[in-house]
This record gives C-alpha cells, structure tokens and sequence, in this order.
C-alpha cells in the first residue's frame, strides 16, 4: 500500500507537470491567453509565498518568519543580490528565534 | 553575459545549500514518523515535491495513504499552469520535455520567469531544475543517515529562506501593474483561505486573481493598454 501511493503520486505529478508541457505546445493560444500563463505562473508563486509567510498549518506562523521574510522582500526590493535576501531572511529569523520571538 | 552566468551559479549554489537542508529534515522526519528507510528517497526521486513530501510522509505515517495520495496531487495541481508557463524553456526535443518536466519545480518556474532573455531561460531552467534535484536528493540521504542530528531547519531561519527568494524572483515582473494585482490578490485569497480549506487548495486559489483582469481589460477591450502587453507576449513566444 505504501509503495502503491508513492507512485500513484509520482506518477499524478508527473503527468501534471508534463500535461501542461504538451498543453503548450498542442494548444493554439490566442494572444491574449498567452499572455495570462506568465500572469497565473506569477499568482501562484505569490499565493505560495504568502501562505508559506504567514501560515503554519491553518494557524499564524507567529512573527518571526514574517518578520524575515519582510526584511528579505525589503533587500529584494532595492535589489540586492538573490543570495543576500534569502540570508537576510533566514538570519533575522533564526536570530528573532534565538532572542525567544516565536 | 559571462557575470550573468556567474551570477545564476550563486543563486543555485544559495539553493542547493538551503535545499540540503530542507532535504535533510525531511529525510529525518520520514524515518522518526517510523516509515521504512526506501519511502523517503522513493519521494525525493519520484516525486521531487517538497511540500507534497512533507505532507504525505505525515498522512502516510498516520496510516492514511489515500489522503497522502489525494492531498499531494492536490498541492501539484500547479505544476499544470506552471508547465503551461515555462514549456518554451525546457527545450525543443521530446527528450528534453519528458527530463525536464521532472525537474519543474517552484523555484525552477520562479527563476525561469525572472530570466528575461528566452534564449537564456533554457539554460536557467536546466541549471536550476539539475541543482535542485541534487541537492535535494543529498538533504534527503543525510538526513535519512543522521536522523535528527542535521537539527531543525526552522532554527536556521530556512522558513523564511523559501518565501523570501520567491518573492525576490517575481518581484521583477510585479513591476507591471495588471500581473501586481493579479499576485497581490491571489496571495490575500490564499492566505485568507488557508484555516478553512485543506491544504493545497488556498495556493489553487491563488488564481483568482486573475479575475481582477476582468475588471481591468473592459474598458480598453478593444485595444490593449500600451506597454503592458506586448513585451510579455514576445517573450512568450520566443522562447518556444
């Protein structure tokens, strides 16, 4: 049974990831439907990093994350370099942690 | 060109050191639920869905295989608008689709997007997509070997790591005011969404907001505002 949901899953992603692959390619776009894939690609990762920021579970994440992650968009914002605003991230939360900030 | 390069191998090599990590709890945690050594890196390989991992391995361990399955494919399901937004990337040989679909990943479509050059967003997609499927297998195989000794990543802060490079990745593109409201509301949706809905379904609804174009588009239905969307459409396009 265990080994029956691994691939079931496997195999469920992969056709999702490939599906919209082939989609792409298949399907005759209009322009204006083109122009939305970017558009919900971007809604997606936004709806992601918002729920990761915020949530834990179906509760609040507490305040340290989303204190770090604010000071990492506020980097990324004046754009400073990937790497900088992921560490800035990481250490203002690790170190809101260690001063007891939940 | 060449400092562009150099400048996307820092970002993966960032990556792949917060992937090992990652990885590596979850390698532990798969093993300290009591599943069996194979059932972590099976996932890691097959499956390459850190989220869905995280929440299967715990379903799994509850004994609820069917909601592990359901719950993952739930949480994947985006994996089909991303494939519909970065195909052009992956490169033009069947091979390269059926490889590369694999490696698709939110930080792969995040970096892929970011990269504005289509003739350059193949080599991100790759180089990405690769890193990550390594390190992430490695994390899991530390992790798996030193059980709980690799430490909770939280106390690291790489909580905050994944959310805050996502939005460092798009931020480029929320630039343009229509994609700014499109991401702006999905987020809220998702997030107000997240304590009455199960998992995987709040990030979904992300795409409501793309009715906010709706609103947006009827006054100028018949000619599209100027500079918003001819650029995105050619890099759409160049890119297949």
């Amino acid at each position: 049974m265990l080994i029956a949901s691994i691939i079931a899953l496997a195999v469920g992603t992969y056709a999702m990831r490939l599906g919209g692959v082939v989609l792409r390619e298949r399907l005759e776009l209009a322009d204006s439907v083109q122009r939305l894939l970017p558009m919900a690609a971007v809604a997606l990762l936004a709806a992601l990093a918002g729920t990761a920021t915020l949530m834990a579970g179906a509760g609040f994440a507490g305040l340290a994350r989303p204190a770090g992650v604010l000071v990492g968009a506020l980097l990324a914002g004046r754009r400073l370099p990937f790497v900088a605003v992921v560490v800035a991230a990481a250490a203002t939360t690790a170190l809101l942690r260690l001063a007891g900030v939940r | 060109m060449r400092t562009l390069q150099r400048t996307l191998v820092r970002d993966a090599v960032a990556i792949a050191a917060a992937m090992v990590a990652v990885g590596g709890s979850f390698g532990a945690i798969s093993v300290g639920y009591g599943l069996p050594v194979w059932v972590p890196f099976a996932m890691s390989t097959l499956v390459f869905a850190g989220g869905a991992q995280f929440l299967a391995v715990g379903l799994l361990a509850a004994g609820n295989p069917i909601a592990a399955v359901l719950a993952g494919l739930l949480l994947n399901a985006r994996h089909l608008p991303f494939g519909l937004a970065v195909a052009g990337a992956l490169g033009p040989r069947r091979r390269d689709r059926i490889i590369g679909s694999h490696l698709m990943t939110d930080e792969v479509v995040a970096f892929t997007l970011a990269e504005p050059d289509p003739a350059a967003r193949r080599r991100t997609y790759w180089l990405i997509g690769l890193t990550l499927f390594t390190s992430w297998n490695l994390g899991t195989a530390l992790g798996v070997l030193l059980g709980g000794a690799t430490g909770d990543p939280d106390t690291f802060g790489l909580d905050a790591a994944f959310p805050a490079g996502v939005i460092a990745l798009i931020l480029p593109s929320l630039r343009d005011r229509p994609t700014r409201l499109v991401a702006l509301t999905g987020a809220a949706a998702a997030v107000l969404l997240t304590p009455v809905l199960p998992a995987g379904l709040p990030v979904l609804c992300g795409l409501v907001g793309l009715l906010t174009l709706l609103r947006a588009r009827r006054p100028s239905a018949t000619a599209e505002p100027p500079g918003t969307a001819p650029q995105k459409i050619k890099e759409t396009e160049g890119s297949c």
